[in-house]
């Protein structure tokens, strides 16, 4: 009897995900741990390894088909000296039935399902046309064939290539990916559900940017960046006021036992937030070389689901793009992010005289669900404390 | 009162004939006005019957090289009136073929010379008098073309010949001279050649089968002068002066003139269409350059009135008119799908030893055309079946873009190479980039297996080279 491969769940929270790429065709041999397909998460892509040994008899979802629900039969494997005709004779699924059966996740409550591709059934094309589609990014799904049964042929792919709308439009229409569409649909919900407060805070920094400079300067291989040094005193704040290492859930407040610090970065396809584990318990050398690694995975969009899950805390920094001060959305199901600011010298009153200090604004976002504001303030204040004498994050 | 039809084609030719049957199909009331003979120069003086001639020089060819092979065979010789009468026969057994193919398919045969009588209307004259008049919707013009002839190398049907008297020798000339190496030049040298006749071939161009890819060109050359063929390229035959013991052509070239005797010559330069007495004076049909000039669906400037095949130009090739008929017919039945012609996906094959095949874009061609080619080369001297066959002479050459991976062309010189091209045509047709050809299983032992290595080679994958 033939095994039915389904739509694995490649991260915790998934529902549905995009097969990206077969790495094995239909009569191939496929050994335990080899790698069998692609699967494109709301977060990254990732390689999936076969589970049983077998012969690869007939792919059910063809590679490019989005939205495909978690365990759903994405393709039939043969055992020893299975009959593969008999399984050809299976009938491929179409994408839009595959996303259309199950209800919107219960982790989204009240969000239907992100809208998919239309029906995703084959396209039929040249190999050239399917490769100069593939060359210039065009769907070949939205170019009409005028081979024989409307089959897609290299003019075909030509004449959409001259078509598309970059000759004079006002405007262009770039489609959703993934990323960007699980972004839109966890901030709305966030920003809709969480009732945000918000808590700013100026700190002196130039007691932290001149331990900065001396480290930077004295210990060879260390480069600290100012986010290392705000991640490191979010990690001992934390530890400090463990309260606001905090979840809402429906039936409890989550309190994490690690201080698990989750740091925004620009990728190419979106936000994404990788995850600094045990921060409170690394030195700011780990901390840095860990940042740099992560961040870089980011751009390439190769995370491992483990290093953007979880977290308990976000740190979102724009201070490198000059931007005083702003407040951030909170990053669910995580109860504070933590908004950090430029540091930038401002004219300072202190002890009653005009002076000028580095100052660097940050707002926390606060879920008033999980954590009160003398809670959120008193975490501020353990942060502020230890941005402003640095000499404890050095430890 | 005249019959009236929907569709009536002047000529039944390649191109005529098939249109015919395929407007028949599609339910066209359709008539034929064929002035001499159902299947054209093609198939009665053309293609078929060299065919056959050149089947019996192969032959003979194989039994002289008997002893090659491990056999032995005394006497060879050969029997020119029967050779040219079994080459007469495979013509009159297709000719009556097509008589059939058209009664079968209900198409209305009319003898006589067709010729457009006003619009809609089309007269059938015989000696040039009037015998009869269709009315028709639309008309196909299939005349075909004639051998083109140059001034001061006209041909007298006696020692200066043109392709028809070439067909029907009655006795081997000692010696020849042909003029003009394309595919017809060269079958008739590679004829006349093999059963024994010194035979120099003089071409205007620098190179022989000058329509080739210049590499193939090369190979075919050397394998003509191997064979003992003379071969003059860059020169150009000024006049021919003829004498009761031959005919002396006198040849310029940079070298200087020479003077050549030979019993005979056969004219090879090329192709007249056969546009005269058609009537298309006074009507929106123009020429150019002397053909017919048609857009992508084989309108003429005439409404209703086509024109296919030779009449329209280059190539001058039988399944050109054939298909052009073919998607005339079906535009003017509107069936959905229908492509114009895509001129670089007509094969073109000549008959020689060693055979001569390509369909596409030459190297040099496609450079020009500014894409960034991939060449794969593989000689059939590595090639099982070559070898087993004793035919190791020949090259397949496959031109590819380097970006898309679109197989642009094809050139190949060797044994059975005209059966083989078609393998590449299909893959022009679908669309097929280098990775599909490399992923299908060629047979072996297969001299198209070097077809597949021809691939291979071009992107650095060869086995067997």
């Amino acid at each position: 009897m033939a095994i039915e491969i389904l739509m694995p769940t490649v991260a915790p929270s998934m529902t549905e995900g995009n097969i990206v790429r077969w790495a094995k065709k239909e009569g191939d041999q496929v050994k335990q741990g080899e790698v069998l397909l692609e699967v494109e998460t709301d977060k990254a892509v990732v390689e999936v390894e076969a589970q049983q040994e077998g012969v690869l008899g007939k792919i059910l979802v063809a590679e490019g088909t989005n939205g495909v629900k978690v365990d759903t039969p994405i393709a039939l494997l043969a055992g020893a000296g299975e009959d593969l005709k008999a399984l050809s004779a299976a009938t491929p699924i179409a994408a839009a039935a595959a996303s259309s059966s199950a209800p919107a996740a219960a982790s989204a409550p009240g969000i239907a399902s992100a809208p998919v591709q239309p029906p995703g059934g084959r396209v039929f094309a040249s190999p050239l046309a399917r490769r100069i589609a593939k060359e210039r990014n065009i769907d070949l799904a939205r170019v009409s064939g005028s081979g024989p049964n409307g089959r897609v042929l290299k003019a075909d792919v030509e004449a959409a290539t001259a078509a598309a709308p970059a000759s004079g439009a006002a405007y262009e229409d770039v489609a959703h990916s993934n990323t960007r569409r699980v972004i839109a649909q966890r901030l709305s919900e966030a920003k809709r559900s969480i009732p945000h407060f918000y808590l700013t805070i100026d700190c002196d920094v130039d007691a932290l940017l001149d331990a900065r400079r001396q480290a930077n300067e004295m210990i060879d291989g260390v480069k600290l960046s100012v986010n290392d040094l705000v991640i490191k005193a979010v990690a001992l704040a934390l530890r400090k006021v463990p309260a606001a290492n905090a979840a809402w859930t429906d039936s409890a407040i989550r309190r994490f036992r690690d201080v698990d610090v989750a740091v925004a970065v620009a990728a190419p396809s979106g936000l994404i937030t990788p995850v600094v584990r045990n921060a409170d318990r690394k030195s700011l050398r780990e901390i840095s070389a860990e940042m740099k690694g992560l961040a870089a995975r980011a751009q390439e969009n190769r995370l491992r689901p483990d290093e953007y899950q979880g977290g308990g805390f976000t740190v979102s920094n724009l201070g490198m793009y000059g931007i005083r001060e702003f407040s951030a959305i909170i990053n669910p199901p995580q109860a504070c992010i933590l908004a950090v600011g430029a540091s930038e010298q401002r004219a300072v009153v202190r002890n009653g005289a005009l002076a000028v200090a580095t100052m660097m604004t940050c707002t926390l976002s606060v879920d008033h669900r999980a954590v009160d504001g003398a809670l959120g303030a008193e975490f501020l204040a353990a942060f502020k404390k230890l941005i402003e004498s640095p000499i404890a994050l050095f430890l | 009162m005249a019959e009236s039809f929907d569709l009536v084609v002047i000529g039944g030719g390649p191109g005529g004939y098939v249109a015919a049957i395929r407007a028949a199909q599609l339910g066209l009331k359709t008539a034929v006005i064929e002035r001499e003979h159902l299947g054209g120069i093609c198939l009665n003086w053309g293609c078929i019957p060299t065919k056959a001639l050149l089947r019996s020089a192969e032959v003979y060819h194989l039994m002289q090289q008997a002893g090659a092979f491990g056999l032995s065979a005394s006497a060879v010789s050969y029997d020119l009136p029967a050779v040219v009468k079994r080459s007469r026969a495979a013509a009159a057994q297709l000719q009556s073929g097509v008589k059939h193919l058209l009664r079968k398919n209900r198409v209305s045969v009319h003898e006589g010379h067709g010729r457009l009588a006003g619009r809609d209307k089309v007269a059938i004259l015989k000696e040039d008098r009037p015998v009869g008049e269709l009315l028709a919707k639309h008309i196909i013009l299939a005349t075909g073309a004639r051998p083109r002839v140059l001034p001061g190398l006209e041909p007298d049907g006696k020692q200066i010949w043109t392709y028809k008297e070439a067909m029907v020798p009655e006795a081997m000339p000692k010696s020849l001279l042909v003029v003009g190496s394309g595919a017809i030049g060269m079958e008739f040298a590679s004829f006349y050649r093999t059963l024994g006749a010194e035979v120099t071939v003089v071409e205007v161009l620098e190179r022989v089968l000058p329509q080739e890819d210049p590499e193939i060109s090369a190979l075919a050359r050397k394998a003509f002068e191997r064979q003992g063929m003379k071969l003059m390229t860059g020169a150009t035959v000024k006049a021919l002066s003829k004498a009761v013991t031959g005919v002396t052509a006198t040849v310029t070239s940079a070298a200087g003139d020479t003077k050549i005797t030979a019993e005979r010559v056969i004219l090879a330069v090329g192709i007249s269409p056969n546009t005269e007495n058609l009537g298309l004076e006074g009507t929106g049909v123009k020429l150019d350059r002397g053909h017919v000039a048609v857009g992508p669906w084989l309108e003429t400037g005439e409404p209703g009135v086509y024109a296919i095949g030779d009449l329209t130009g280059a190539p001058w090739l039988a399944h050109k008119a054939s298909h052009e008929g073919v998607i005339c017919v079906e535009r003017i039945a509107k069936v959905p799908g229908v492509h114009p012609l895509d001129a670089t996906r007509i094969p073109g094959c000549t008959y020689c030893h060693p055979q001569v095949a390509s369909i596409g874009l030459t190297e040099q061609r496609a450079i020009e055309l500014g894409h960034k080619v991939k060449v794969g080369r593989f000689p059939l001297i590595g090639n099982g079946k070559a070898i087993a066959l004793g035919d190791t002479e020949g090259l397949i050459k496959t031109v590819f873009d380097a970006g898309t991976g679109a197989l642009l062309g094809a050139h190949m010189i060797g044994p059975e190479v005209t059966e083989m091209i078609q393998g590449y045509g299909i893959a022009q047709t679908l669309e097929t980039t280098e990775a599909e050809l490399m992923q299908t299983v060629f047979a072996h032992p297969t001299l198209s297996e070097a077809m597949h290595e021809s691939v291979l080679e071009a992107f650095g994958r060869a086995i067997h080279i």
